[in-house]
């Protein structure tokens, strides 16, 4: 009756990334109202600078009425449809998009597709780089949401590259070759490699040697390259963001083949924090993937109210280099009381220099080297310790034990609860002996003494019962 | 190459079509009552610009609603983050709420069952993803809007098949019509998984029978399809019979708990009745929760900003001024509708009668030097670039039969509507003129051609200096 795609799940929402949200709106925590609920950290959103956008718009409230200079625009914006988008949103977007870039590249407004989202902007362009049953390549660990955004409408397969822990998760030319075999052996076409730039969920910016190592495979390939740099704005550490269009323009590869093959995702709500506005956009110096993709946004097109209010925002340069520099400072101190926190529970995290999170390794909290123990930790700690944080798993990510945690969409002192319920977890789980089960596989305990499995077992009730 | 899709190389967007191209020439050279008064008069662009006045009179007395403020108190935060893609309650609440109100308050609906997207373009391409596969096929009464050949079946890979619907009796839909479409698609393998329909109709501006209703429903019963009602000019209705949805069918008919009351979904948007298509609010209904479901997780890439789902929550949530707005705008249209009938009566050009839309179906078959869709063609140009009106021709619907043309009334001003007729009552005389001579001309032509060789070579000659002389 419905479409196989109505009908089936590939759209990934059963994964634990999406459980988890929906056992913390069960019982979300509030400070006064509801004090042992559970806190959020599961959701990479910005929410630290706020009062800065609120400033701006209290001293410019015609950008919200819909007024210039005092004058009623509110006709030419209603009837303002042009999938073109609204001219001044984009020069002020490519001219935000290279501030971010330390202004060492340059953006035509011409080259821009304005989308509803980087959701939106992401499965666009899937549309417009690769037919049914064609594949992507995928770093891991990746930001889960991709399975469905890349996939479910596409028809178009991810294949994971695969990156580990003992290099920090950085990609590899021989992972990339791995992957490239494995997708041929699976009769898989390849079409492109779709990289997130700061990495989502690692919080780290690639390297030069990543960069070049991506533009040295798409060229051998002759494949696409899709540098998702959505938290491009949030990068408040060294080393900086180098974008993967400054790579290639380092390599002076402007007017080669692989140019037309380079394409960018942006969106403002991860360093502005305006999920909710639905700003998103497409890349390319490609004029057919600009020419289709403009046209398919009119399934995703950005409301000219949201388009008017920005455009205005953006062109106050005062605003963004304040908002730049303030957001990042707060951002730098906020991960660093999640980092320290973090360490006072004996628990480590990939160093980190962007983002909204930390890649936090739990790997000696695990029973034992396996996803199943993973999950089995992901739900002590959402549903024991009242936090909600996202299991390395549903990112693909080849070894268990790590988790996503996120720091920027809360309080100081819900910080602060959180850390506080975590130390306290990580000190009952050392009492019982979980922790130090970490390195030992359990199979073996239990192989070896049955006995000391069931105290350790009674132990485990008692913890239960504090 | 074969680096990109076929989907970004092909051209089944189909936006080569004249649709598209009248509009590009109007980019070129558009009318101005100052700057550029022989400039091109926009009529083929759908929109409803005759009521902006309540809207931003609306705006003034309620400032907090763009001001991003609820009860004085500022919520900006809250709906800066607000990205969840079952909708802001209070949003759905009210357009439920005026959704039951441009019904008569015949039916209503449950917010639950409503999914927002960002415009009806969105939504019908939804729809498609959630109800059929690639390859599948869709059935639509003929003339239909251009967009759908994109809308439907670009990045979905499904077909349109046509329900061919004729001026014998005013293009409604019949079960002959509907038969063979059907059949049609079975001879093309084609797996039939629904029909779409557009009430009140675009282009012909006409809401549809009930008896065309309940023959819709009557054949998607009997073959287990879909029917999705697109009725996004539902609040255009501005005189008898009054719009009759659906949904109001279903529900007069008792089907509630019956198989096919989960196989019929509606479209609406803000687009038409408000005006307001740049601020892309569109909306699935649907009475099956497994696609209300699916509809709303692909929302995500679509969703409605949430700064205009606020705006537009406090707007609809006033229902004195909802009672106004429907009540004035369906006067304004109606006004203008007939400044538009009568202008091209007077110059010899009738049109379909219509009670809704912002447009009207009009007859120029007399007008075609033959009844051809070259002709259809032909007068489109010389309309286009030396009447310089741009309206959209009936072969860009697929309508059936040549010489009918959509000309939009309620985008322009009464003054620009006033000269463009007039424009068109001068191109009227002059080809009536030549017309009539040259049709005389013809008519003896090929009977003195059909006798004797020697006085069809005269003709010709006559005609080429007819033609110099112009």
């Amino acid at each position: 009756m419905l479409s196989s795609k109505a009908s089936c799940n590939s759209h990934g929402q059963d994964s634990s990334y999406f459980l988890g949200w929906q056992v913390y709106e069960k019982n979300p925590f509030d400070e006064v109202q509801n004090p042992t609920g559970i806190i959020q950290m599961g959701l990479a959103e910005n929410q630290l600078s706020f009062d800065l956008v609120e400033s701006w718009l209290r001293k410019n409230p015609d950008a919200m009425g819909l007024k210039k200079e005092g004058e009623s625009v509110f006709r030419e914006l209603a009837l303002f449809q042009d999938y073109h988008g609204l001219p001044a949103f984009k020069n002020e977007l490519v001219e935000y998009m290279a501030k971010i870039r330390g202004n060492k590249v340059k953006f035509d407004p011409n080259n821009l597709v304005l989308a509803a989202g980087a959701t939106s902007a992401n499965e666009t362009l899937i549309f417009c780089l690769a037919d049914p049953g064609e594949a992507i390549l995928l770093p891991t660990p990746y930001y889960p949401g991709f399975d469905r955004d890349l996939k479910w409408r596409t028809g178009v397969e991810i294949v994971p590259v695969h990156c580990s822990s003992s290099n920090g998760f950085r990609i590899t030319m021989f992972a990339l070759e791995e992957a490239y075999q494995r997708a041929q052996k699976l009769n898989l076409k390849v079409k492109g490699v779709l990289i997130t730039n700061p990495s989502n969920p690692l919080g780290t910016t690639m390297t030069k040697d990543e960069l070049n190592h991506l533009i040295t495979f798409a060229i051998a390939k002759n494949i696409h390259v899709i540098s998702d740099e959505v938290f491009s704005g949030t990068v408040f550490d060294s080393p900086g963001f180098i974008s993967i269009i400054e790579a290639a323009m380092d390599r002076n590869l402007e007017n080669t083949e692989v140019w037309s093959r380079i394409h960018i995702v942006y969106s403002l709500s991860k360093d502005l924090g305006l999920p909710g506005f639905r700003v998103g956009m497409i890349y390319s110096n490609n004029q057919t993937v600009v020419g289709a993709a403009t046209k398919m946004s009119s399934f995703g097109l950005v409301s000219s109210q949201t388009q008017y209010l920005l455009s205005n925002m953006l062109a106050n340069k005062k605003f963004t280099s304040k908002y730049m520099k303030e957001n990042q400072k707060r951002l730098k101190k906020r991960k660093e009381m999640l980092v320290s926190g973090l360490k006072r529970s004996g628990i480590d995290c990939l160093k980190g220099n962007a983002g909204l999170f930390c890649w936090v390794d739990m790997r000696n909290l695990l029973s034992s080297n396996t996803f199943e123990a993973e999950t089995e930790l992901w739900k002590k700690i959402l549903c024991e310790v009242g936090l909600n944080i996202s299991p390395g798993a549903p990112c693909h990510c080849s070894e268990p034990g790590w988790f996503r945690v996120c720091f920027a969409n809360m309080s100081q002192a819900t910080l602060h609860v959180a850390m506080r319920r975590l130390r306290d977890f990580v000190e009952r789980s050392s009492c019982s002996g979980i922790g130090k089960m970490g390195n030992v596989s359990l199979s073996r305990k239990l192989l070896s003494n049955w006995l000391r499995k069931l105290s350790f077992a009674d132990r485990d009730e008692q913890v239960q019962e504090r | 190459m074969g680096v990109l899709s076929k989907k970004a190389m092909c051209n089944s967007h189909g936006q080569d079509s004249s649709y598209f191209l009248g509009w590009q020439e109007y980019e070129k050279n558009p009318y101005n009552e100052v700057k550029n008064p022989k400039g091109i008069i926009q009529m083929g662009l759908a929109e409803n610009q005759l009521s902006f006045d309540l809207l931003e009179s609306w705006l003034a007395k309620n400032p907090d609603a763009a001001g991003f403020k609820r009860d004085r108190k500022p919520i900006f935060r809250e709906l800066a983050l607000f990205q969840d893609y079952h909708g802001l309650p209070k949003f759905k609440q009210a357009l439920v709420d005026f959704m039951a109100e441009i019904r008569g308050n015949k039916v209503t609906f449950d917010p639950n069952h409503i999914v927002l997207t960002a415009g009806a373009t969105s939504a019908n391409e939804t729809l498609m993803f959630c109800l059929a596969e690639q390859g599948d096929a869709f059935l639509l009464p003929t003339p239909y809007y251009p967009g759908f050949d994109r809308d439907l079946k670009w990045r979905t890979g499904v077909e349109i098949v046509p329900i061919q619907c004729t001026s014998s009796n005013r293009f409604q839909i019949t079960a002959s019509a509907l038969e063979e479409a059907y059949q049609q698609a079975q001879n093309k393998s084609l797996r039939v998984k629904g029909v779409l329909v557009t009430n009140p109709s675009n282009p012909l501006g006409t809401t549809m029978t009930r008896d065309e209703l309940d023959l819709l429903i009557n054949f998607i019963a009997g073959k287990q399809i879909h029917l999705i009602s697109d009725e996004i000019y539902s609040g255009t209705v501005f005189s008898s019979p009054a719009f009759v949805s659906a949904m109001e069918v279903l529900k007069d008919r008792n089907l509630k708990n019956t198989e096919v009351w989960d196989r019929v979904h509606i479209v609406y948007s803000l687009s038409k009745d408000l005006g307001l298509s740049g601020f892309r609010v569109g909306a699935i209904y649907s009475n099956d929760p497994i696609v209300v479901a699916a509809a709303t997780k692909m929302s995500s890439f679509s969703l409605v900003s949430s700064q205009t789902q606020y705006l537009l929550s406090a707007m609809l949530s006033d229902k004195k001024f909802t009672k106004e707005y429907l009540s004035k705008n369906h006067k304004r249209l109606q006004k203008r509708q007939s400044k538009l009938v009568s202008g091209l009566e007077k110059a010899g050009i009738s049109c379909l009668e219509n009670n809704a839309g912002l447009f009207c179906w009009v007859d120029m078959r007399h007008l075609l030097s033959s009844n051809t869709f070259e002709a259809e063609m032909e007068l489109w140009k010389k309309i286009v670039y030396d009447v310089k009106l741009n309206i959209s021709p009936g072969s860009s619907c697929h309508c059936t039969e040549p010489g009918w043309f959509r000309v939009c009334f309620a985008n322009m001003s009464e003054d620009t509507l006033k000269l463009a007729m007039q424009r068109l009552k001068s191109f009227v005389s002059t080809i009536s003129t030549i017309n009539t001579q040259s049709h005389q001309e013809l008519k003896n032509s090929r009977r003195k051609a059909r006798s004797n060789w020697v006085f069809r070579l005269s003709f010709q000659s006559f005609h080429d200096r007819e033609q110099d002389e112009r």
